[in-house]
């Protein structure tokens, strides 16, 4: 455990910089970016999250097993994402390889 | 039996509902799991009636769907999820590290009443209108078509996570901090291990369910297009989200099972553990690539053929740290001084069945014959091999195993040996003509079949009345050795454990002095204490030849 107590001062200008985000992210909502809206929202959310659990949830100044078990928590949910969209980024359509007779069932 | 102890140290309900001792909390979930195992076992007996005849004659073909989603429902996340871990684990964790209970011992409270709160849930939607999305909770059936009471019991499920959460956090950071001086890691009993591994995917994998399955509800209650695909949502993003979990989920509940067989075997063949450091490093394994096979539940839902080929590969991965373990348990009987007592027969039974389970597993992981083998009964059969023939039998055989300590009494030897041949006999003709009507083309989750599938049916019937008689023994002479019981004495087997060293049952503390452990685990040679008896811990000593 630490006994670091962050200031006032700090907590304040955490908040205001999530409000900028979030003052950012309905900004970025009315342009059209095409493929980078997603991109771009995604980021700004990633940023926040990590400002919270650096200095609200105080991961900053915890030991560094915490550190460990937060970076595990992030690698497990980038599998998650990974290999789902392995799925997603990889149907493509086979309708090619079959011959007219076994066209019937199901189509990949 | 010592004077006291932490069964006696205090009286009144109080005392129990608002304890904070390890060993308490584990009977109070004792008690809630088996009430719920019962509550599964009565819908399972109600399916396998209303299966004796082809058209099915006990109940509707919509009461029959509601019958086996509240069977698994009930099994999984409130039977076997946290069998072992939160009743043999909460018990043993503590006192085989040396400690005098775990880390957060009011958190651990808090969980067993987060379960009965979910529990509660759970209950309330099968007591209005029941439940029929299957245990899997697939959408868009279970967040628009169903008309069950989907919504209660997936807050049910949904807060129950949470009881599972806590507890990983818990052995985790008692693991971790809590161990006493001398207990290194590779001295740390395998069952430990193997609770470890079950932590993780605790604290890993089950905030998953919980959001999916809260997803699942809020499109249900707002209509919020998540998995909709008339509102832009994707089914199978649930079906993804749903197996991340429960694939790993299955793991929760065969790894602390794998732990006990490893604390049974070294104790009855009178051996060092084979390969302790592989079978430890195996559980890790087991939960870290148990993570990346979800998908080869999808094979046949739509998924990309060439992530099914990945999954599928990962797949036949997982089963290698499995088989680790197979052959070490294996190896360590190996000129061991084996004795028929039964934790060993239920450790035997294990290594056997959960063979078959795993390896017909390695089937259904094959691209092409999971295309004829999916949603039949070959499933149903493979996943009760691992869960009823691994899973179950590896908790009663622990709860035979450690009985002593828990209660301070021994069961009824005999007795006790007949019920576990029965649970055998019966489980085998229960799934195992399972296996040949899901190759032979039955499929799964209907309430009628054709008429030639009947003599498999009613022998699987036949078989599961057998398993019921199977569970109720144990049930009765447990009972009846609380108080007829001979005493047992701290360490009957007698076994390597820290456990072992302390009174049975342990006082609160769990020990007088905190231990200091100077010794290998399994290791019987050096430990002149450990000494076999002639006649002691069983009827029948048999010695193999030194
Ligand atoms: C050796 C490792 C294993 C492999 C390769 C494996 C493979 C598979 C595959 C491919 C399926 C999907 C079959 C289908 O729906 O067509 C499946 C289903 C299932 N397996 Fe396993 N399995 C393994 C171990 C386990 C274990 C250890 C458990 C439980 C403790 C388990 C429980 C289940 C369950 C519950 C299902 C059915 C889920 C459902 O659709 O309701 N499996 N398994
Ligand atoms: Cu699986």
């Amino acid at each position: 455990m630490s006994d670091h107590i962050a200031s006032p001062k700090l907590y304040v200008g955490i908040f205001l910089a999530l409000m900028v985000g979030t003052a950012l992210t309905v900004f970025a909502a009315y342009k059209d970016l095409g493929p980078w809206n997603i991109v771009v929202a995604l980021a700004i959310a990633t940023f926040k999250a990590t400002l919270v659990v650096l200095f609200f949830m105080h991961a900053k100044y915890s030991p560094k097993r915490t550190h460990l078990v937060i970076i595990c928590a992030v690698f497990w949910l980038g599998i998650m994402l990974a290999l789902t969209l392995t799925d997603y980024h990889t149907r493509h359509d086979f309708s090619f390889l079959r011959s007219p007779a076994t066209t019937v069932t199901r189509s990949v | 039996m010592p004077k006291v102890h932490y069964l006696n140290a205090s009286y009144g309900l109080k005392s129990w509902l608002l304890t904070t001792d390890h060993k308490r909390i584990a009977l109070l979930y004792l008690a809630s799991v088996t009430f719920f195992f019962f509550i599964g076992g009565l819908f399972a007996t109600m399916i396998r009636i209303h299966l004796l005849t082809p058209g099915g004659f006990l109940v509707s073909p919509e009461t029959y769907n509601k019958l086996f989603t509240m069977h698994g429902v009930t099994m999984v996340f409130f039977f076997l999820i946290p069998s072992i871990p939160a009743i043999i684990g909460n018990f043993l964790i503590p006192i085989m590290i040396g400690a005098k209970d775990l880390a957060f011992p009011k958190l651990n409270l808090l969980s067993w009443y987060i379960y009965i709160i979910g529990g509660c849930f759970v209950l309330y939607s099968f007591s209005t209108g029941g439940l029929d999305t299957g245990w899997t909770f697939y959408t868009p059936l279970s967040s628009i078509y169903s008309n069950s009471a989907v919504t209660p019991a997936v807050i049910g499920v949904f807060i129950n996570g949470f009881s599972s959460i806590l507890t990983g956090l818990n052995f985790l950071v008692t693991i971790h901090t809590m161990r006493a001086p001398g207990m290194t890691w590779f001295r740390l009993p395998l069952f430990v291990w193997a609770h470890y591994a079950t932590s993780i995917i605790f604290v890993l994998g089950t905030p998953v369910i919980a959001i999916t399955l809260l997803l699942a509800g809020l499109e249900r209650m707002f209509h919020l297009g998540f998995f909709n695909p008339a509102m832009g949502g994707d089914p199978i993003l649930f079906q993804h989200l749903f197996w991340f979990y429960s694939h790993p989920a299955v793991y929760i509940m065969i790894l602390p099972a794998m732990g006990v067989i490893s604390e049974i075997i070294p104790t009855f063949a009178r051996r060092p553990i084979f390969g302790y450091s592989f079978i430890a490093g195996s559980s890790i394994a087991i939960a870290v690539i148990g993570f990346l096979v979800w998908a080869h539940h999808m094979f046949l839902t739509g998924e990309s053929v060439y992530a099914a080929l990945a999954f599928s590969l990962m797949s036949y991965l997982v089963a290698i740290p499995s088989a680790v373990k197979v052959f070490n348990w294996t190896s360590t009987l190996y000129k061991g001084s084996i004795s028929y007592d039964t934790p060993m027969l239920y450790a035997l039974g294990f290594i056997g069945l959960f063979l078959v389970g795993g390896l017909t597993g390695l089937f259904l992981a094959c691209l092409g014959l999971d295309i004829h083998l999916h949603d039949t009964y070959f499933v149903v059969a493979h996943f009760h091999y691992i869960m009823v023939g691994g899973a179950v039998m590896g908790y009663v055989g622990g709860l035979h195993f450690w009985w002593p300590k828990i209660t301070g009494r021994m069961y009824p030897e005999f007795l006790a040996r007949i019920a576990a041949v029965v649970l055998f006999v019966g489980f085998n003709l229960t799934f195992f003509p399972q296996f040949v009507l899901g190759y032979l083309g039955m499929p799964r989750r209907y309430h009628s079949y054709p008429p030639e599938f009947q003599a498999l049916n009613v022998m699987s019937t036949a078989g599961a009345s057998i398993l019921a008689l199977g569970y109720l023994l144990p049930m009765v002479y447990l009972v009846w050795s609380l108080k007829y019981g001979a005493i047992a004495g701290p360490n009957p087997w007698p076994a390597t454990g820290l456990e072992w060293k302390t009174a049975s049952p342990p006082p609160t503390e769990n020990f007088d002095v905190t231990p200091v452990v100077d010794w290998e685990p399994y290791d019987f040679e050096h430990r002149p204490d450990l000494a076999l008896e002639p006649g002691i811990g069983g009827l029948l000593p048999a010695h193999g030849d030194d």
